[in-house]
Protein backbone atom coordinates (compact mmCIF):
# COMPACT_ATOMS: atom_id res chain seq x y z
CA UNK A 1 0.00 0.00 0.00
CA UNK A 2 1.33 3.54 -0.68
CA UNK A 3 -1.06 4.91 1.47
CA UNK A 4 -0.51 4.12 5.23
CA UNK A 5 -4.28 3.90 6.62
CA UNK A 6 -3.91 5.56 10.47
CA UNK A 7 -4.52 3.26 12.92
CA UNK A 8 -7.75 2.83 14.00
CA UNK A 9 -9.66 1.62 16.55
CA UNK A 10 -13.33 2.11 14.81
CA UNK A 11 -13.19 -0.27 12.57
CA UNK A 12 -12.73 -3.02 15.26
CA UNK A 13 -15.74 -1.17 17.58
CA UNK A 14 -18.06 -1.17 14.50
CA UNK A 15 -17.23 -5.43 14.07
CA UNK A 16 -17.97 -5.87 18.37
CA UNK A 17 -20.97 -3.98 18.51
CA UNK A 18 -22.68 -6.56 15.45
CA UNK A 19 -21.85 -9.26 18.22
CA UNK A 20 -22.69 -7.53 21.29
CA UNK A 21 -25.75 -9.49 23.58
CA UNK A 22 -28.62 -7.03 22.87
CA UNK A 23 -30.54 -6.60 25.88
CA UNK A 24 -33.96 -7.87 23.92
CA UNK A 25 -32.47 -10.76 23.42
CA UNK A 26 -31.19 -11.68 27.18
CA UNK A 27 -34.88 -10.84 27.76
CA UNK A 28 -36.41 -13.05 25.05
CA UNK A 29 -34.03 -15.95 26.92
CA UNK A 30 -35.81 -14.99 30.27
CA UNK A 31 -39.40 -14.94 28.75
CA UNK A 32 -38.37 -18.63 27.56
CA UNK A 33 -38.86 -19.35 31.01
CA UNK A 34 -42.27 -18.31 31.48
CA UNK A 35 -44.07 -21.30 30.53
CA UNK A 36 -42.74 -23.05 33.47
CA UNK A 37 -44.93 -20.39 35.58
CA UNK A 38 -47.61 -18.96 33.72
CA UNK A 39 -48.30 -22.11 31.10
CA UNK A 40 -47.64 -25.05 32.90
CA UNK A 41 -50.78 -26.78 31.04
CA UNK A 42 -49.28 -25.67 27.43
CA UNK A 43 -45.34 -27.16 28.55
CA UNK A 44 -45.43 -29.87 25.74
CA UNK A 45 -46.99 -27.07 23.22
CA UNK A 46 -43.83 -25.21 24.54
CA UNK A 47 -41.72 -28.38 24.02
CA UNK A 48 -42.84 -28.86 20.34
CA UNK A 49 -42.33 -24.95 19.75
CA UNK A 50 -38.55 -25.59 21.13
CA UNK A 51 -37.52 -28.28 19.19
CA UNK A 52 -39.73 -27.25 15.69
CA UNK A 53 -37.70 -23.44 16.66
CA UNK A 54 -34.24 -25.47 16.54
CA UNK A 55 -35.00 -27.34 13.33
CA UNK A 56 -36.20 -23.87 11.59
CA UNK A 57 -32.70 -22.66 13.11
CA UNK A 58 -31.18 -25.54 11.19
CA UNK A 59 -32.60 -24.36 8.17
CA UNK A 60 -31.70 -20.87 8.71
CA UNK A 61 -27.97 -21.76 9.19
CA UNK A 62 -28.08 -23.05 5.57
CA UNK A 63 -30.83 -20.65 3.76
CA UNK A 64 -30.66 -17.22 5.54
CA UNK A 65 -27.04 -17.13 5.64
CA UNK A 66 -26.02 -19.59 2.46
CA UNK A 67 -28.89 -18.72 0.57
CA UNK A 68 -28.59 -22.09 -0.62
CA UNK A 69 -32.76 -23.46 -0.60
CA UNK A 70 -34.13 -26.74 0.50
CA UNK A 71 -37.48 -28.18 0.12
CA UNK A 72 -36.57 -31.42 1.74
CA UNK A 73 -34.74 -30.69 4.87
CA UNK A 74 -37.40 -32.91 6.92
CA UNK A 75 -35.17 -35.44 5.56
CA UNK A 76 -32.48 -35.07 8.19
CA UNK A 77 -35.07 -33.98 10.63
CA UNK A 78 -36.49 -37.67 10.45
CA UNK A 79 -33.13 -39.07 9.79
CA UNK A 80 -32.50 -37.73 13.34
CA UNK A 81 -36.01 -38.96 14.95
CA UNK A 82 -35.57 -42.49 13.40
CA UNK A 83 -32.20 -43.10 14.62
CA UNK A 84 -32.86 -41.98 18.21
CA UNK A 85 -36.36 -43.60 18.38
CA UNK A 86 -34.92 -47.08 17.34
CA UNK A 87 -31.87 -46.92 19.20
CA UNK A 88 -34.30 -46.41 22.37
CA UNK A 89 -36.34 -49.64 21.14
CA UNK A 90 -33.71 -51.47 20.36
CA UNK A 91 -32.58 -50.88 24.23
CA UNK A 92 -30.31 -48.09 24.17
CA UNK A 93 -32.73 -45.26 25.69
CA UNK A 94 -30.10 -42.72 27.25
CA UNK A 95 -31.40 -39.53 25.72
CA UNK A 96 -27.75 -37.70 25.48
CA UNK A 97 -25.76 -40.37 23.82
CA UNK A 98 -29.27 -40.98 21.74
CA UNK A 99 -29.18 -37.27 20.76
CA UNK A 100 -25.68 -37.35 19.89
CA UNK A 101 -25.65 -39.96 17.68
CA UNK A 102 -28.58 -39.17 16.21
CA UNK A 103 -27.19 -35.99 15.15
CA UNK A 104 -24.15 -37.62 14.14
CA UNK A 105 -26.28 -39.65 11.42
CA UNK A 106 -27.72 -37.16 10.23
CA UNK A 107 -24.65 -34.96 9.67
CA UNK A 108 -23.34 -37.59 7.64
CA UNK A 109 -26.19 -38.29 5.58
CA UNK A 110 -26.08 -34.38 5.21
CA UNK A 111 -22.19 -34.37 3.89
CA UNK A 112 -22.99 -37.02 1.67
CA UNK A 113 -26.18 -35.36 0.01
CA UNK A 114 -24.00 -31.60 0.20
CA UNK A 115 -21.52 -33.29 -2.34
CA UNK A 116 -24.37 -33.13 -4.92
CA UNK A 117 -25.97 -29.74 -3.01
CA UNK A 118 -23.03 -27.75 -3.48
CA UNK A 119 -22.77 -27.79 -7.54
CA UNK A 120 -26.20 -26.36 -8.03
CA UNK A 121 -28.34 -23.38 -7.31
CA UNK A 122 -31.69 -22.59 -7.17
CA UNK A 123 -34.38 -24.10 -9.33
CA UNK A 124 -32.32 -27.47 -9.68
CA UNK A 125 -31.62 -27.19 -6.13
CA UNK A 126 -35.42 -27.22 -5.23
CA UNK A 127 -35.71 -29.72 -7.02
CA UNK A 128 -32.84 -31.94 -5.66
CA UNK A 129 -33.73 -31.48 -2.31
CA UNK A 130 -37.50 -32.04 -2.79
CA UNK A 131 -36.85 -35.36 -4.71
CA UNK A 132 -34.11 -36.61 -1.73
CA UNK A 133 -37.16 -35.60 0.73
CA UNK A 134 -39.60 -37.37 -1.32
CA UNK A 135 -36.82 -40.00 -1.60
CA UNK A 136 -36.32 -41.17 2.35
CA UNK A 137 -40.15 -40.82 3.71
CA UNK A 138 -41.04 -43.85 0.36
CA UNK A 139 -38.15 -45.75 1.53
CA UNK A 140 -39.36 -45.29 5.06
CA UNK A 141 -42.38 -46.23 4.22
CA UNK A 142 -41.90 -49.18 2.31
CA UNK A 143 -38.85 -50.31 5.24
CA UNK A 144 -42.28 -50.58 7.50
CA UNK A 145 -39.62 -53.98 9.42
CA UNK A 146 -37.74 -50.93 10.72
CA UNK A 147 -39.63 -48.02 11.00
CA UNK A 148 -43.30 -49.55 11.58
CA UNK A 149 -44.35 -47.84 8.48
CA UNK A 150 -47.74 -45.96 8.66
CA UNK A 151 -48.17 -46.86 11.40
CA UNK A 152 -45.02 -45.04 13.07
CA UNK A 153 -42.40 -47.14 15.54
CA UNK A 154 -43.74 -48.26 18.42
CA UNK A 155 -42.11 -49.50 21.81
CA UNK A 156 -39.85 -46.20 22.12
CA UNK A 157 -38.74 -46.60 25.64
CA UNK A 158 -36.50 -43.85 26.83
CA UNK A 159 -34.48 -43.76 30.02
CA UNK A 160 -34.71 -40.53 32.65
CA UNK A 161 -32.65 -37.74 31.54
CA UNK A 162 -29.32 -37.62 33.75
CA UNK A 163 -30.46 -41.10 35.03
CA UNK A 164 -32.80 -38.95 37.08
CA UNK A 165 -35.58 -36.74 35.28
CA UNK A 166 -38.23 -38.61 33.68
CA UNK A 167 -40.17 -38.12 30.70
CA UNK A 168 -43.41 -36.84 32.23
CA UNK A 169 -47.03 -36.63 30.86
CA UNK A 170 -47.00 -32.44 31.44
CA UNK A 171 -44.20 -32.19 29.55
CA UNK A 172 -41.82 -30.64 32.26
CA UNK A 173 -38.84 -32.48 31.69
CA UNK A 174 -39.13 -32.53 27.48
CA UNK A 175 -39.85 -28.48 27.55
CA UNK A 176 -36.25 -27.93 30.13
CA UNK A 177 -34.40 -30.68 27.70
CA UNK A 178 -35.46 -29.15 24.85
CA UNK A 179 -35.20 -25.32 25.73
CA UNK A 180 -31.83 -26.68 26.74
CA UNK A 181 -30.34 -28.17 23.94
CA UNK A 182 -32.01 -25.30 21.50
CA UNK A 183 -30.50 -22.83 23.98
CA UNK A 184 -26.72 -24.44 23.38
CA UNK A 185 -27.52 -24.66 19.36
CA UNK A 186 -28.15 -21.41 19.47
CA UNK A 187 -25.02 -20.14 21.48
CA UNK A 188 -22.99 -22.38 18.45
CA UNK A 189 -25.09 -20.96 15.73
CA UNK A 190 -24.17 -17.41 17.26
CA UNK A 191 -21.04 -17.89 17.47
CA UNK A 192 -20.86 -19.24 13.67
CA UNK A 193 -22.60 -16.49 12.03
CA UNK A 194 -20.04 -13.81 13.57
CA UNK A 195 -17.08 -15.96 12.64
CA UNK A 196 -15.10 -15.11 9.54
CA UNK A 197 -17.15 -18.25 8.75
CA UNK A 198 -20.23 -17.11 8.80
CA UNK A 199 -19.30 -13.71 7.21
CA UNK A 200 -18.18 -16.33 3.45
CA UNK A 201 -21.30 -17.88 4.06
CA UNK A 202 -23.08 -14.35 3.80
CA UNK A 203 -20.72 -14.17 0.79
CA UNK A 204 -21.99 -16.91 -0.38
CA UNK A 205 -25.30 -15.83 0.00
CA UNK A 206 -24.69 -12.35 -1.43
CA UNK A 207 -22.82 -12.70 -4.56
CA UNK A 208 -21.97 -16.55 -5.64
CA UNK A 209 -20.18 -15.43 -8.55
CA UNK A 210 -17.67 -13.42 -6.74
CA UNK A 211 -16.48 -15.39 -4.44
CA UNK A 212 -14.01 -17.67 -6.49
CA UNK A 213 -12.91 -14.44 -7.82
CA UNK A 214 -11.61 -13.15 -4.76
CA UNK A 215 -10.41 -17.19 -3.53
CA UNK A 216 -12.69 -17.95 -1.40
CA UNK A 217 -13.42 -22.29 -1.77
CA UNK A 218 -17.07 -21.55 -1.74
CA UNK A 219 -18.02 -25.54 -2.58
CA UNK A 220 -16.41 -26.32 0.76
CA UNK A 221 -17.80 -23.76 3.05
CA UNK A 222 -21.46 -25.43 1.70
CA UNK A 223 -20.55 -28.74 2.46
CA UNK A 224 -19.47 -27.99 5.54
CA UNK A 225 -22.57 -25.81 6.97
CA UNK A 226 -24.78 -28.21 4.95
CA UNK A 227 -23.06 -30.88 7.40
CA UNK A 228 -24.11 -29.08 10.65
CA UNK A 229 -27.06 -27.79 9.46
CA UNK A 230 -28.27 -31.02 8.84
CA UNK A 231 -26.89 -32.61 12.17
CA UNK A 232 -28.83 -29.86 13.92
CA UNK A 233 -32.01 -31.04 11.84
CA UNK A 234 -31.21 -34.51 13.06
CA UNK A 235 -30.95 -32.89 16.43
CA UNK A 236 -34.26 -31.55 16.27
CA UNK A 237 -35.59 -34.59 15.08
CA UNK A 238 -33.98 -36.74 17.91
CA UNK A 239 -35.34 -34.65 20.31
CA UNK A 240 -38.95 -35.42 18.92
CA UNK A 241 -38.69 -38.67 18.91
CA UNK A 242 -37.07 -38.96 22.59
CA UNK A 243 -39.87 -36.51 23.86
CA UNK A 244 -42.76 -37.94 22.38
CA UNK A 245 -41.43 -41.42 22.44
CA UNK A 246 -42.76 -42.47 19.36
CA UNK A 247 -42.08 -41.36 15.58
CA UNK A 248 -44.05 -41.27 12.65
CA UNK A 249 -43.61 -41.26 9.38
CA UNK A 250 -44.60 -37.57 9.17
CA UNK A 251 -41.13 -36.54 10.63
CA UNK A 252 -39.90 -37.37 7.29
CA UNK A 253 -43.21 -35.75 5.28
CA UNK A 254 -42.74 -33.07 3.10
CA UNK A 255 -45.64 -31.23 4.25
CA UNK A 256 -42.96 -30.56 7.46
CA UNK A 257 -40.07 -29.84 4.86
CA UNK A 258 -42.63 -26.87 3.47
CA UNK A 259 -43.83 -25.89 7.08
CA UNK A 260 -40.93 -25.26 8.56
CA UNK A 261 -39.74 -22.89 5.15
CA UNK A 262 -42.80 -21.04 6.18
CA UNK A 263 -41.90 -20.19 9.60
CA UNK A 264 -38.84 -19.35 8.70
CA UNK A 265 -39.50 -16.74 5.91
CA UNK A 266 -42.63 -15.85 8.35
CA UNK A 267 -39.77 -15.00 10.92
CA UNK A 268 -37.26 -13.28 9.03
CA UNK A 269 -34.81 -15.58 7.04
CA UNK A 270 -30.81 -14.56 7.96
CA UNK A 271 -31.81 -13.42 11.57
CA UNK A 272 -31.32 -16.26 13.74
CA UNK A 273 -33.95 -15.61 15.74
CA UNK A 274 -36.10 -15.45 12.76
CA UNK A 275 -36.64 -19.13 12.72
CA UNK A 276 -37.52 -19.42 16.53
CA UNK A 277 -40.10 -16.75 16.14
CA UNK A 278 -41.35 -17.75 13.13
CA UNK A 279 -41.83 -21.21 15.00
CA UNK A 280 -43.54 -19.39 17.65
CA UNK A 281 -46.21 -17.58 15.98
CA UNK A 282 -46.92 -20.78 13.73
CA UNK A 283 -47.25 -23.29 16.29
CA UNK A 284 -49.10 -20.91 18.61
CA UNK A 285 -51.28 -19.55 15.58
CA UNK A 286 -52.42 -23.29 14.85
CA UNK A 287 -53.21 -24.31 18.53
CA UNK A 288 -55.06 -21.27 19.00
CA UNK A 289 -56.68 -21.12 15.33
CA UNK A 290 -57.53 -24.84 14.65
CA UNK A 291 -59.00 -25.16 18.11
CA UNK A 292 -62.32 -23.42 16.89
CA UNK A 293 -61.94 -24.11 13.29
CA UNK A 294 -59.25 -27.39 12.52
CA UNK A 295 -60.39 -26.90 8.46
CA UNK A 296 -59.54 -23.51 7.77
CA UNK A 297 -56.00 -23.81 9.50
CA UNK A 298 -54.46 -23.63 6.18
CA UNK A 299 -56.63 -21.09 4.78
CA UNK A 300 -54.94 -18.61 7.65
CA UNK A 301 -51.44 -19.73 7.04
CA UNK A 302 -52.23 -18.87 3.34
CA UNK A 303 -53.50 -15.56 3.86
CA UNK A 304 -50.67 -14.90 6.22
CA UNK A 305 -48.05 -15.93 4.10
CA UNK A 306 -49.48 -13.58 1.35
CA UNK A 307 -49.40 -11.03 3.68
CA UNK A 308 -45.84 -11.41 5.02
CA UNK A 309 -44.12 -11.69 1.49
CA UNK A 310 -45.75 -8.87 -0.07
CA UNK A 311 -45.66 -6.11 3.17
CA UNK A 312 -42.92 -7.96 5.30
CA UNK A 313 -40.49 -8.94 2.74
CA UNK A 314 -37.59 -9.87 5.66
CA UNK A 315 -39.96 -11.30 7.82
CA UNK A 316 -41.59 -10.41 11.15
CA UNK A 317 -38.18 -9.56 12.24
CA UNK A 318 -37.36 -7.52 9.44
CA UNK A 319 -40.37 -5.35 9.95
CA UNK A 320 -39.38 -5.11 13.48
CA UNK A 321 -35.97 -4.53 12.45
CA UNK A 322 -37.38 -1.65 10.43
CA UNK A 323 -39.56 0.07 12.76
CA UNK A 324 -36.79 0.28 15.28
CA UNK A 325 -34.28 2.09 12.62
CA UNK A 326 -37.47 4.45 11.92
CA UNK A 327 -38.20 5.21 15.29
CA UNK A 328 -34.31 5.97 16.04
CA UNK A 329 -33.94 8.17 13.01
CA UNK A 330 -37.20 10.26 13.94
CA UNK A 331 -36.41 10.68 17.64
CA UNK A 332 -32.41 11.54 16.73
CA UNK B 1 9.60 -26.22 -13.94
CA UNK B 2 12.10 -24.19 -12.26
CA UNK B 3 12.85 -24.73 -8.37
CA UNK B 4 10.94 -22.30 -6.23
CA UNK B 5 13.87 -20.74 -4.83
CA UNK B 6 15.40 -19.88 -7.98
CA UNK B 7 11.91 -18.22 -9.24
CA UNK B 8 12.90 -14.85 -8.03
CA UNK B 9 16.01 -15.29 -10.47
CA UNK B 10 14.91 -16.35 -13.36
CA UNK B 11 11.82 -15.22 -13.93
CA UNK B 12 12.96 -11.58 -14.19
CA UNK B 13 12.39 -12.50 -18.03
CA UNK B 14 9.12 -14.88 -17.87
CA UNK B 15 6.48 -12.59 -17.71
CA UNK B 16 4.18 -12.14 -15.16
CA UNK B 17 1.22 -13.60 -17.36
CA UNK B 18 0.95 -15.77 -20.58
CA UNK B 19 -1.12 -17.33 -22.73
CA UNK B 20 -0.50 -19.51 -25.95
CA UNK B 21 -2.61 -20.30 -29.02
CA UNK B 22 -5.98 -19.86 -26.84
CA UNK B 23 -9.28 -20.33 -28.68
CA UNK B 24 -12.57 -20.15 -27.66
CA UNK B 25 -16.18 -19.97 -29.51
CA UNK B 26 -19.78 -19.65 -28.28
CA UNK B 27 -21.72 -21.99 -30.66
CA UNK B 28 -20.21 -20.82 -34.24
CA UNK B 29 -19.66 -17.28 -32.49
CA UNK B 30 -15.50 -17.35 -32.17
CA UNK B 31 -15.15 -14.66 -29.42
CA UNK B 32 -10.91 -16.17 -28.89
CA UNK B 33 -8.95 -17.39 -31.72
CA UNK B 34 -5.03 -18.20 -31.20
CA UNK B 35 -4.19 -15.61 -28.62
CA UNK B 36 -0.79 -15.08 -27.57
CA UNK B 37 -0.41 -12.41 -24.78
CA UNK B 38 2.26 -12.10 -22.70
CA UNK B 39 1.86 -9.16 -19.92
CA UNK B 40 5.46 -8.98 -17.99
CA UNK B 41 6.55 -7.98 -14.78
CA UNK B 42 4.91 -4.74 -13.66
CA UNK B 43 3.29 -3.46 -16.84
CA UNK B 44 0.83 -1.15 -16.93
CA UNK B 45 -0.90 -2.68 -20.08
CA UNK B 46 -4.01 -1.46 -21.45
CA UNK B 47 -6.64 -4.38 -23.15
CA UNK B 48 -8.91 -1.92 -25.46
CA UNK B 49 -11.32 -2.72 -28.53
CA UNK B 50 -14.57 -2.54 -29.85
CA UNK B 51 -17.42 -3.33 -27.84
CA UNK B 52 -17.70 -7.79 -28.17
CA UNK B 53 -14.30 -7.65 -29.47
CA UNK B 54 -13.70 -10.62 -26.82
CA UNK B 55 -11.94 -8.91 -23.65
CA UNK B 56 -13.97 -9.94 -21.27
CA UNK B 57 -14.02 -13.01 -22.48
CA UNK B 58 -9.90 -13.34 -22.47
CA UNK B 59 -10.02 -11.87 -19.09
CA UNK B 60 -13.05 -14.57 -18.41
CA UNK B 61 -10.46 -17.60 -20.09
CA UNK B 62 -7.12 -16.36 -18.14
CA UNK B 63 -9.26 -16.49 -14.78
CA UNK B 64 -10.92 -19.57 -15.09
CA UNK B 65 -14.22 -18.57 -15.01
CA UNK B 66 -14.50 -19.67 -18.88
CA UNK B 67 -12.93 -23.15 -20.38
CA UNK B 68 -10.85 -22.45 -23.38
CA UNK B 69 -11.69 -24.59 -26.45
CA UNK B 70 -7.37 -25.00 -26.89
CA UNK B 71 -4.79 -22.90 -25.71
CA UNK B 72 -2.25 -22.75 -22.76
CA UNK B 73 -2.10 -20.45 -19.75
CA UNK B 74 0.69 -19.66 -17.89
CA UNK B 75 1.30 -17.41 -14.96
CA UNK B 76 5.16 -16.57 -14.23
CA UNK B 77 6.66 -20.33 -15.40
CA UNK B 78 3.56 -22.01 -14.01
CA UNK B 79 0.95 -23.75 -16.06
CA UNK B 80 -2.90 -22.88 -14.37
CA UNK B 81 -4.95 -23.85 -17.76
CA UNK B 82 -7.10 -26.30 -15.60
CA UNK B 83 -6.53 -25.17 -12.32
CA UNK B 84 -10.10 -23.88 -10.86
CA UNK B 85 -10.81 -19.66 -10.22
CA UNK B 86 -9.98 -19.65 -6.59
CA UNK B 87 -6.94 -21.83 -6.50
CA UNK B 88 -5.91 -19.38 -9.37
CA UNK B 89 -6.41 -16.34 -7.06
CA UNK B 90 -4.43 -18.16 -4.39
CA UNK B 91 -1.43 -17.84 -6.90
CA UNK B 92 -1.99 -14.54 -7.45
CA UNK B 93 -3.59 -13.72 -10.81
CA UNK B 94 -7.19 -11.61 -9.56
CA UNK B 95 -9.20 -9.76 -11.42
CA UNK B 96 -12.35 -7.03 -11.15
CA UNK B 97 -15.86 -7.00 -13.11
CA UNK B 98 -17.05 -4.81 -15.60
CA UNK B 99 -20.54 -4.83 -14.01
CA UNK B 100 -20.01 -3.93 -10.21
CA UNK B 101 -20.00 -8.00 -9.04
CA UNK B 102 -20.19 -6.88 -4.96
CA UNK B 103 -21.72 -8.37 -2.21
CA UNK B 104 -24.86 -5.61 -1.49
CA UNK B 105 -25.87 -6.16 2.11
CA UNK B 106 -22.02 -6.72 3.47
CA UNK B 107 -20.83 -3.30 4.99
CA UNK B 108 -17.40 -2.43 2.63
CA UNK B 109 -15.69 -3.43 5.52
CA UNK B 110 -17.30 -6.61 5.74
CA UNK B 111 -16.61 -7.17 2.49
CA UNK B 112 -13.13 -6.56 1.84
CA UNK B 113 -12.58 -8.18 6.06
CA UNK B 114 -13.88 -11.35 3.96
CA UNK B 115 -11.82 -11.04 1.30
CA UNK B 116 -8.30 -10.71 3.79
CA UNK B 117 -9.82 -13.74 5.93
CA UNK B 118 -9.77 -16.42 3.20
CA UNK B 119 -6.49 -14.91 1.69
CA UNK B 120 -4.89 -15.32 5.47
CA UNK B 121 -6.52 -19.36 5.48
CA UNK B 122 -9.40 -17.84 8.18
CA UNK B 123 -12.34 -18.71 5.81
CA UNK B 124 -13.37 -21.79 7.27
CA UNK B 125 -13.01 -20.51 11.13
CA UNK B 126 -16.00 -20.76 12.94
CA UNK B 127 -15.52 -20.56 16.56
CA UNK B 128 -14.18 -16.73 16.82
CA UNK B 129 -15.48 -13.55 16.29
CA UNK B 130 -14.26 -11.38 13.70
CA UNK B 131 -13.09 -8.44 16.35
CA UNK B 132 -10.82 -11.69 17.60
CA UNK B 133 -8.71 -11.32 13.84
CA UNK B 134 -7.62 -7.75 14.39
CA UNK B 135 -4.60 -7.62 12.06
CA UNK B 136 -7.14 -8.88 8.94
CA UNK B 137 -9.74 -6.30 10.12
CA UNK B 138 -6.67 -3.79 10.40
CA UNK B 139 -5.53 -4.73 7.11
CA UNK B 140 -9.13 -4.51 5.29
CA UNK B 141 -9.30 -0.88 6.82
CA UNK B 142 -6.18 -0.26 5.63
CA UNK B 143 -6.70 -1.20 1.92
CA UNK B 144 -10.02 0.84 2.09
CA UNK B 145 -8.38 3.93 3.22
CA UNK B 146 -5.96 3.68 1.00
CA UNK B 147 -8.75 3.70 -1.81
CA UNK B 148 -10.30 7.25 -0.36
CA UNK B 149 -13.10 4.43 1.48
CA UNK B 150 -11.88 4.83 5.18
CA UNK B 151 -15.21 6.94 6.02
CA UNK B 152 -18.01 5.30 4.15
CA UNK B 153 -16.55 1.58 4.87
CA UNK B 154 -19.40 0.94 7.54
CA UNK B 155 -21.75 1.57 4.94
CA UNK B 156 -23.83 -1.53 3.26
CA UNK B 157 -22.01 -2.15 -0.47
CA UNK B 158 -25.85 -1.52 -1.82
CA UNK B 159 -25.65 1.99 0.07
CA UNK B 160 -22.49 3.43 -1.46
CA UNK B 161 -22.42 5.62 -4.42
CA UNK B 162 -21.91 4.18 -7.98
CA UNK B 163 -17.73 5.54 -7.90
CA UNK B 164 -17.40 3.76 -4.46
CA UNK B 165 -18.81 0.77 -5.52
CA UNK B 166 -16.02 0.69 -8.67
CA UNK B 167 -13.16 1.72 -5.86
CA UNK B 168 -15.02 -1.40 -3.80
CA UNK B 169 -14.36 -3.54 -6.92
CA UNK B 170 -10.72 -2.76 -6.29
CA UNK B 171 -9.93 -2.93 -2.98
CA UNK B 172 -11.93 -6.42 -3.08
CA UNK B 173 -9.07 -7.50 -5.51
CA UNK B 174 -6.48 -5.80 -3.23
CA UNK B 175 -7.45 -8.18 -0.56
CA UNK B 176 -6.30 -11.15 -2.08
CA UNK B 177 -2.79 -9.21 -2.43
CA UNK B 178 -2.60 -9.77 -6.20
CA UNK B 179 0.51 -10.42 -8.35
CA UNK B 180 -1.34 -9.81 -11.74
CA UNK B 181 -3.95 -7.70 -11.80
CA UNK B 182 -6.90 -8.06 -14.61
CA UNK B 183 -9.34 -4.71 -14.28
CA UNK B 184 -12.09 -4.83 -16.46
CA UNK B 185 -13.20 -1.28 -17.60
CA UNK B 186 -12.51 -0.12 -13.90
CA UNK B 187 -13.83 3.07 -14.89
CA UNK B 188 -17.00 1.84 -16.74
CA UNK B 189 -20.13 3.95 -15.80
CA UNK B 190 -17.92 6.83 -13.83
CA UNK B 191 -18.14 10.33 -15.12
CA UNK B 192 -15.06 11.30 -16.78
CA UNK B 193 -13.65 13.62 -14.05
CA UNK B 194 -13.99 10.67 -11.98
CA UNK B 195 -12.51 8.36 -14.20
CA UNK B 196 -9.50 10.08 -13.75
CA UNK B 197 -8.76 10.29 -10.21
CA UNK B 198 -9.74 6.21 -10.23
CA UNK B 199 -6.88 5.50 -12.50
CA UNK B 200 -4.49 7.85 -10.32
CA UNK B 201 -5.60 5.48 -7.49
CA UNK B 202 -4.95 2.51 -9.98
CA UNK B 203 -1.23 3.70 -11.11
CA UNK B 204 -0.44 4.11 -7.71
CA UNK B 205 -0.57 0.38 -7.02
CA UNK B 206 2.46 -1.10 -6.02
CA UNK B 207 5.23 -1.54 -8.78
CA UNK B 208 5.38 -5.06 -8.29
CA UNK B 209 1.93 -5.48 -9.34
CA UNK B 210 1.38 -6.36 -12.94
CA UNK B 211 -1.44 -4.85 -14.22
CA UNK B 212 -3.63 -4.75 -17.46
CA UNK B 213 -7.15 -3.46 -17.93
CA UNK B 214 -9.29 -2.82 -20.36
CA UNK B 215 -10.57 1.11 -20.95
CA UNK B 216 -12.70 3.14 -23.53
CA UNK B 217 -11.24 6.19 -23.01
CA UNK B 218 -8.51 6.64 -25.25
CA UNK B 219 -7.12 10.01 -23.56
CA UNK B 220 -6.52 8.04 -20.39
CA UNK B 221 -5.46 4.65 -22.45
CA UNK B 222 -2.28 6.74 -23.31
CA UNK B 223 -2.04 8.35 -20.01
CA UNK B 224 -1.70 5.25 -17.67
CA UNK B 225 -0.63 2.54 -20.23
CA UNK B 226 2.93 1.97 -20.93
CA UNK B 227 1.93 -0.49 -23.78
CA UNK B 228 -1.63 -1.19 -25.61
CA UNK B 229 -3.15 -4.59 -27.09
CA UNK B 230 -6.13 -3.77 -29.64
CA UNK B 231 -8.45 -6.88 -29.76
CA UNK B 232 -10.92 -6.96 -32.80
CA UNK B 233 -13.04 -10.14 -33.41
CA UNK B 234 -11.20 -12.55 -30.74
CA UNK B 235 -7.69 -12.48 -32.44
CA UNK B 236 -5.14 -9.40 -30.81
CA UNK B 237 -4.84 -6.87 -33.98
CA UNK B 238 -1.72 -5.25 -32.99
CA UNK B 239 0.23 -4.53 -29.67
CA UNK B 240 2.28 -1.45 -29.45
CA UNK B 241 3.45 1.52 -27.18
CA UNK B 242 1.08 4.81 -27.16
CA UNK B 243 2.49 5.95 -29.62
CA UNK B 244 2.62 3.31 -32.07
CA UNK B 245 -0.88 2.73 -32.03
CA UNK B 246 -2.08 5.94 -32.33
CA UNK B 247 -0.20 6.15 -35.43
CA UNK B 248 -1.30 2.60 -36.41
CA UNK B 249 -3.85 2.70 -39.64
CA UNK B 250 -5.84 -0.14 -39.02
CA UNK B 251 -6.68 0.95 -35.34
CA UNK B 252 -7.49 4.29 -36.34
CA UNK B 253 -10.30 2.40 -38.97
CA UNK B 254 -11.20 -0.32 -36.44
CA UNK B 255 -11.57 0.96 -33.62
CA UNK B 256 -10.39 5.27 -33.01
CA UNK B 257 -13.10 5.30 -36.08
CA UNK B 258 -15.80 3.64 -34.65
CA UNK B 259 -15.91 5.35 -31.08
CA UNK B 260 -17.63 8.15 -32.82
CA UNK B 261 -20.53 6.15 -34.14
CA UNK B 262 -20.71 4.23 -30.59
N1 LIG C 1 -21.49 -16.71 -22.13
C1 LIG C 1 -21.63 -16.28 -23.41
N2 LIG C 1 -22.39 -17.00 -24.28
C2 LIG C 1 -22.53 -16.60 -25.56
N3 LIG C 1 -21.95 -15.50 -26.07
C3 LIG C 1 -21.18 -14.75 -25.27
C4 LIG C 1 -20.98 -15.10 -23.89
N4 LIG C 1 -20.18 -14.18 -23.32
C5 LIG C 1 -19.88 -13.29 -24.30
N5 LIG C 1 -20.48 -13.63 -25.46
C6 LIG C 1 -20.34 -12.94 -26.74
O1 LIG C 1 -18.97 -12.93 -27.05
C7 LIG C 1 -18.61 -11.72 -27.67
C8 LIG C 1 -17.47 -11.09 -26.91
O2 LIG C 1 -17.96 -10.62 -25.67
P1 LIG C 1 -17.04 -9.86 -24.61
O3 LIG C 1 -15.84 -10.67 -24.36
O4 LIG C 1 -17.89 -9.55 -23.46
O5 LIG C 1 -16.67 -8.54 -25.41
P2 LIG C 1 -15.98 -7.21 -24.89
O6 LIG C 1 -15.67 -7.36 -23.44
O7 LIG C 1 -14.78 -7.05 -25.73
O8 LIG C 1 -16.96 -6.11 -25.13
C9 LIG C 1 -19.85 -10.85 -27.70
O9 LIG C 1 -20.42 -10.95 -29.01
C10 LIG C 1 -20.74 -11.48 -26.67
O10 LIG C 1 -22.09 -11.30 -27.01
MG1 LIG D 1 -16.41 -6.36 -21.76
Amino acid sequence: MTVLAPASAEPHRYLQAQIRWHGLEIAFWIAALLPFLLFKTYLVLASQIAITALFALSLDLILGYAGIVSLGHAAFFGLGSYTAGLLAKLGWGEPLTGLVIAAAVAGLVGYAASLVIARFRHLALIMITLGMGLLLHEAANSASWLTGGADGLQGVRMWPLLGYFRFDLYGVTAYTYSLIVLFLVFLASRRLIHSPFGLSLRGIRENPVRMPAIGAPSSAHIRKIYTISAAVAGTAGALLAQTTQTVSLEVLSFQRSADVLVMLILGGAGRLYGGILGAIIYLVARDQLSGFNPQYWYFWIGIMLIAVVMFLPNGVLGGLAWLRAAWRGKTA
Amino acid sequence: MAPRGMAGQDSVSAPALSTRGLDKSFGSLVVASGIEFALPQGARYALVGPNGAGKTTLINLMTGMLRPDAGRIFLGEQEITSLRPEERVKRGLVRTFQINTLFPHLSALEAVTLAVCERRGHGGAWWKGLPAYREAVDEAYGILFSLMLGDYCYRLTRELAYGQQRLLEIALALATKPTVLLLDEPAAGVPNEESAELFDAISGLAQHISVLFIEHDMDIVFRFASRIIVMVGGSVLVEGTPSEIAADPRVREVYLGKKHHG
